[in-house]
């Protein structure tokens, strides 16, 4: 197995920056690791050597003639499949796309390729992204690289457990209500999710519009940094989309410094439900920051406690709008019932035969929460509960420069622990939901193994919106603070996959 | 409790465009009962006095340049299609035959 798959992205790429290993050189290396051991984490739905390959080789072509695209110029990465590819299946983990190839690339597809960076393959996760654990994927769950019988998060699990078992080196997510980051926090990696507009949604597939956005994965902070640089910016293809440039996010790694930074606590996120082992991790993150001079307060955001109820209205409502479009006309499946049907009874069996049960369950729910009579009472409310999460976020920033909190009140659970009981499994998205219903920016980054478990946790940095720069500088001091302690980052802990049984 | 019954479910089943079984209606009533139950609080922490948000980011009246630009052939629009004719989208009858 070459070396070069535990290597960092931004290593990488100077590697191939400086000639001294190719674009070719390296893809290979993932392909071949991600062929082998892809049947043990079932990260990617699809994976394609050949376009890889002839990418890595374009990529190599380009900078022999001294054209560098990006800083990340012939680095390999994986997409998440709700991307649309027009040159790969693009389901969205659900059996109605099954085989459905796009007759567009997604803006962040384009400006990867624009980038010279092969892709590697479709990652998996929960049909339409519903889900935090990828075992509501049609496909089967992707498992977590740190003990193949736990689930690596969700939506994106396919995303993070490539990137936490070095499958690829970087990898796509998209956050709805904590898919980047809370898949990031169980598997010891890095996800963030960028402020909403700042990276295009043109070609998402799309969950709940005024709360999808798509983001980096990686196993270090300034992989995260590069990836956001090279996908976020302006598109006149999405309406939502952030007409300014929020600066260089790789600039804010490099440059971070703990001088006057002000970090907040969330009283509600800091002491009941969290696991104990990540309450005492989470514990140490904040005595290492004030170790280093940093100014600590607690803040209150009471309006926290309604952020759940809030989330499962207004995504259910925006994704039963959203999923209209499976209608079995366009694209996708169509199930002809026995006889004469009418086009309403085919849609009813096509949509019957290819959403499953998490997406059936929502769209339900959905189409209750926004009927007649139940509107103001439901919908109507979760948005006000939406304008009080922003006045008290404003209020908490108006004293610091970040707020930090557990990114998830436990380590990775058991295949099929929470299959049963929905409302326990929308539990686990408790501490990075607000920042979707705000529409600031989140990340994840790892702060070591629970002490019951082993198990990896991490610690997420909040910002206000446009401020992913100031996300940034917070999540990579504290990644230098431990991988000081540890001399390398958490994932060099994982166990060997190689080896690993499920 | 909440009065999520099996004859609401199949009700918004089929508003949903969604066929469900009987085990389904039943099995359903009971989970999303447990859900609206809880998502129900929302209620406990509004005044008449807030505005709603819908987005979070305020922005308004977001236009582009009215210019012609490449689009989807006719042949790539159709390429996902279950079933096409002519250079259309093919269905089944709109209509009942009774």
């Amino acid at each position: 197995m070459s070396e070069l798959v535990f290597k960092p992205a931004s290593e990488l790429a100077q590697l191939i920056a400086k000639k001294e290993v190719s674009s070719l050189e390296v893809t290979t290396a993932f392909f071949d690791r991600s062929e082998k051991l892809n049947e043990k984490t079932f990260s990617y739905l699809h994976l394609d050597r050949d376009k890889a390959l002839a990418a890595a080789k374009q990529a190599d072509a380009e900078l022999a003639a001294g054209n560098v695209s990006s800083p990340l110029h012939g680095v390999p990465i994986a997409m998440k499949d709700v991307l649309t590819t027009k040159d790969a299946p693009s389901t969205a983990g659900s059996k109605i796309l099954q085989g459905w190839i796009p007759p567009y690339d997604s803006t962040v597809v384009r400006k990867i390729r624009e980038a010279a960076m092969p892709i590697l393959g479709k990652t998996n996760m929960d049909e339409f992204a519903m889900g935090s654990s990828t075992e509501f994927s049609a496909y089967g769950p992707s498992k977590n690289p740190w003990d193949l019988t736990r689930i690596p998060g969700g939506s994106g699990g396919g995303s993070s457990s490539a990137v936490a078992g070095f499958l690829a080196p970087l990898a796509t997510g998209s956050d709805t209500g904590g898919s980047i980051r809370y898949p990031a926090a169980v598997t010891g990696s890095v996800g963030a999710k960028p402020t909403y507009g700042a990276v295009s949604r043109y070609g998402v597939i799309a969950l709940a519009s005024s709360l999808d956005q798509i983001g980096p994965v990686s196993n270090t902070v300034l992989d995260s940094a590069l990836l956001q640089d090279v996908i976020a910016g302006y598109d006149p293809m999405d309406s939502t989309s952030i007409p300014t440039s929020l600066g260089s996010m790789a600039e804010a790694v490099r440059r971070a410094d703990f001088k006057g930074l002000k970090v907040g606590v969330v009283k509600q996120l800091s002491s009941d439900g969290f696991q104990a082992g990540i309450k005492e991790l989470f514990d140490d993150t904040i005595a290492k920051l004030v170790a280093q001079g940093v100014e600590v307060v607690e803040v209150d955001c009471p309006s926290f406690e309604y952020a759940i109820a809030a989330y499962y209205l207004i995504l259910p409502a925006e994704a039963s709008s959203n999923l209209a479009r499976y209608d079995s006309v366009r694209f996708g499946m169509r199930v002809e019932p026995e006889g004469n049907p009418t086009i309403e009874r085919v849609m009813a069996a096509t949509r019957e035969a290819g959403f499953g049960p998490e997406v059936k369950r929502r769209i339900i729910l959905g189409t209750y929460a926004l009927s007649s009579g139940y509107y103001d009472a439901y919908y109507g409310s979760a948005q006000k509960v939406r304008t009080l999460i922003q006045q008290d976020l404003d209020k908490a920033f108006s004293q610091v420069d970040v707020l930090l909190t557990p990114t998830a009140p436990t380590t990775a659970f058991k295949l099929g622990e929470k299959l049963d009981d929905p409302l326990a499994m929308y539990l686990n998205d408790i501490a990075t939901i607000p920042a979707n219903l705000a529409g600031i920016p989140g990340m994840s980054v790892p702060n070591g193994l629970a002490k019951e478990d082993g198990l990896p946790s991490g610690v997420q940095s909040l910002a206000p919106a446009m401020q992913d720069a100031q996300m940034y500088r917070v999540g990579a001091l504290i990644e230098q603070l431990y991988v000081a302690q540890w001399g390398a980052p958490l994932i060099a802990q994982a166990p060997n996959l190689e080896v690993a049984n499920g | 409790m909440s009065e999520i019954t099996p004859d609401l479910v199949r009700h918004l089943a089929s508003l949903s465009r969604i066929l469900v079984t009987d085990e389904e209606v039943e099995k359903l009533a009971g989970e999303l009962g447990v859900i609206v139950d809880a998502v129900a609080e929302v209620n406990k922490a509004v005044s008449g006095d807030v505005v709603p948000t819908s987005h979070p980011i305020p922005m308004s009246n977001v236009f582009r340049e009215d210019e012609v630009r490449p689009s989807l052939s006719q042949q790539e629009a159709l390429s996902g299609a279950p079933d096409s004719a002519d250079g259309k989208f093919r269905v089944a009858a709109i209509l009942d035959e009774d």
